[in-house]
């Protein structure tokens, strides 16, 4: 079972799950599940509670290890993956401790802090990719503000701001939308498409939301295990695949 | 009375005093937003054990202490990865077991139940130039590390998923600030004793956090208040003669106090 959208050479593989299985406390989560998501797919993954979907994740980003079959990440397995920079993560937002003493402008300068910036100091430019990043998403004006004092869906935009500001090519997000009003909703995944459509990126989202996810997404999913559904969406015909910009403001700053 | 503070072991008392002051707070910031509040009482009662056992063979105690504070905190470590929801608990066990050990080793040399009393309540001022020699070379390293390592101590504390994605080594990091926790509560031993160790980590990284928007200023504010607490504390009580571990930690309680207090009145 292939989740292929438009098999071309340009479109690189960016995840493959190849005979993925886990089980957690003797109980089999994830079962023989094969997957490819390739570049500039938006993959929706769809499923009741327990049914895996988080734990997916966990094992694509390398938080889990599988019990059998194999995990690759942009061709490389995921135990020798090394350039995490490529990949972006927005964390489910009830994750957080809320009274966190830390300000948005240091939460999203966070996304920065990998293996490449050890031993390394936040930059001049470091910070005005932040700047940026807090101006792409509206929330400039919130910067030192304590993260947990802001609104669910200020939140949600303060870590997808953390996700991109290391310009990703792959943005994992895990339920973004949970527990923000419909308005707010509607606002984040219109980014969301926004960026798919224009920008040279490969999304890979956990959700309960059905209704926008297909939408987007189509109604009838590519694939199911278990009982997880696979919907999928590629932005681009093979002309396009010569790539311009990607985040526009972010990416100027770094050239 | 005056001549007090301007006697050798007072100086020292404070010398001491402010070194532990500081490394306790930076490091108590980081276990409290991690939630392990209670792995300095965990560590320090096993590093009781340890002194114990140095006075037994007759070797340098903090120094045994450090070794048995370096292998709680690692064990805890271990644990916590083991029972990942339940991170108090690994503390709990470690505590007990150091306890134990530590009453066993009391009950087989009985002689030296004095000194081991300094080690449970503290003994400030009778700091010698090799504790603070020790003293002084466990706060460089602590605060090289933090120094070096704020950016990623920062993510580590917020986030230690995210961390991962990143590609940070965490587990390393996780292990080095176990052990680096673990130094900085052997030498706190000598100041505030064993029992009363984890208010001088906690109670000023919770009076940072009362009043803190950031995180750079809950370190300020938590290096601050350890600071006031054990310079006035010392002086408090070298003054009126009371017990230095004790008069320094109802001042930090008095400060949080304080602290809660004020916040309230601004909201």
């Amino acid at each position: 079972m292939a989740l292929a959208a438009e098999p071309a050479d340009c479109h690189r593989p960016v995840v493959e799950l190849d005979n993925v299985s886990f089980s957690f406390g003797g109980r089999t989560v994830i079962d023989g599940l094969s997957l490819t998501v390739r570049e500039r797919d938006f993959v929706g993954i769809i499923g009741p509670n327990g049914s895996g979907k988080t734990t997916l994740l966990r094992l694509i980003v390398g938080l889990l290890r599988p019990g059998g079959g194999t995990v690759r990440l942009f061709g490389e397995p995921a135990e020798r993956f090394r350039d995490w920079h490529l990949i972006g993560y927005v964390p489910q937002r009830k994750a957080f401790n809320p009274l966190f003493p830390a300000t948005v402008r240091e939460v999203v300068l966070s996304g920065l802090y990998g293996r490449r910036k050890l031993f390394r100091r936040i930059t001049r430019t470091d910070q005005a990719r932040c700047s940026d990043a807090l101006e792409v998403l509206g929330i400039a004006d919130l910067e030192s503000r304590r993260i947990g004092a802001l609104s669910g869906g200020q939140q949600q935009r303060v870590f997808l701001a953390r996700a991109l500001i290391a310009s990703p090519r792959l943005l994992i997000l895990d339920e973004p939308t949970a527990g923000v009003d419909e308005e707010t909703q509607d606002n984040f995944f219109g980014l969301l498409r926004h960026m798919h459509q224009k920008h040279n990126m490969t999304f890979l989202m956990v959700t309960h939301d059905t209704d926008r996810v297909c939408s987007y997404l189509g109604r009838e999913p590519e694939a199911t295990s278990g009982r997880l559904s696979f919907y999928v969406r590629h932005s681009h015909g093979l002309e396009d695949c010569a790539e311009t910009d990607l985040l526009h403001t972010l990416r100027m700053k770094e050239g | 009375m005056l001549e007090l503070f301007t006697a050798g072991f007072f100086l020292r008392a404070l010398a001491g005093g402010a070194l532990i002051a500081l490394t306790a707070a930076l490091v108590g910031v980081f276990i409290v937003l991690r939630r392990q509040a209670m792995i300095g009482d965990g560590i320090a009662h096993v590093s009781i054990a340890g002194v114990a056992l140095g006075f037994l063979i007759n070797l340098y105690p903090i120094g045994v202490g450090l070794a048995f504070a370096v292998a709680a905190s690692l064990a805890i470590e271990a644990l916590r990865r083991a029972y990942r929801t339940y991170a108090e608990l690994s503390i709990a066990i470690i505590m007990a077991g150091g306890i134990a050990l530590a009453s066993l080793f009391f009950t087989v040399g009985m002689g030296f139940s004095v000194n081991v009393t300094s080690y449970l309540f503290g003994s400030i001022y009778t700091l010698d130039d090799t504790d603070l020699a020790v003293i002084a070379a466990i706060t460089a390293v602590v605060l090289a590390f933090a120094f070096v390592f704020q950016k990623e101590l920062f993510l580590l504390a917020f986030d230690e998923d995210a961390a991962a994605v990143n590609g940070l080594p965490v587990r390393v990091f996780n292990v080095l600030v176990s052990v680096l926790t673990a130094f900085v509560i052997s030498a706190a031993i000598k100041i505030v004793g064993a029992l009363l160790v984890s208010a001088l980590l906690t109670i000023p990284a919770a009076c940072a956090l009362a009043m803190a928007r950031s995180f750079r200023q809950a370190l300020g504010l938590a290096v601050a208040a350890g600071e006031l607490a054990v310079l006035l504390g010392l002086c408090v009580a070298g003054w009126w003669n009371l017990a230095p571990g004790g008069t320094v930690v109802l001042l930090l309680i008095a400060m949080l106090a304080l602290a809660l207090a004020t916040r309230k009145l601004r909201v």
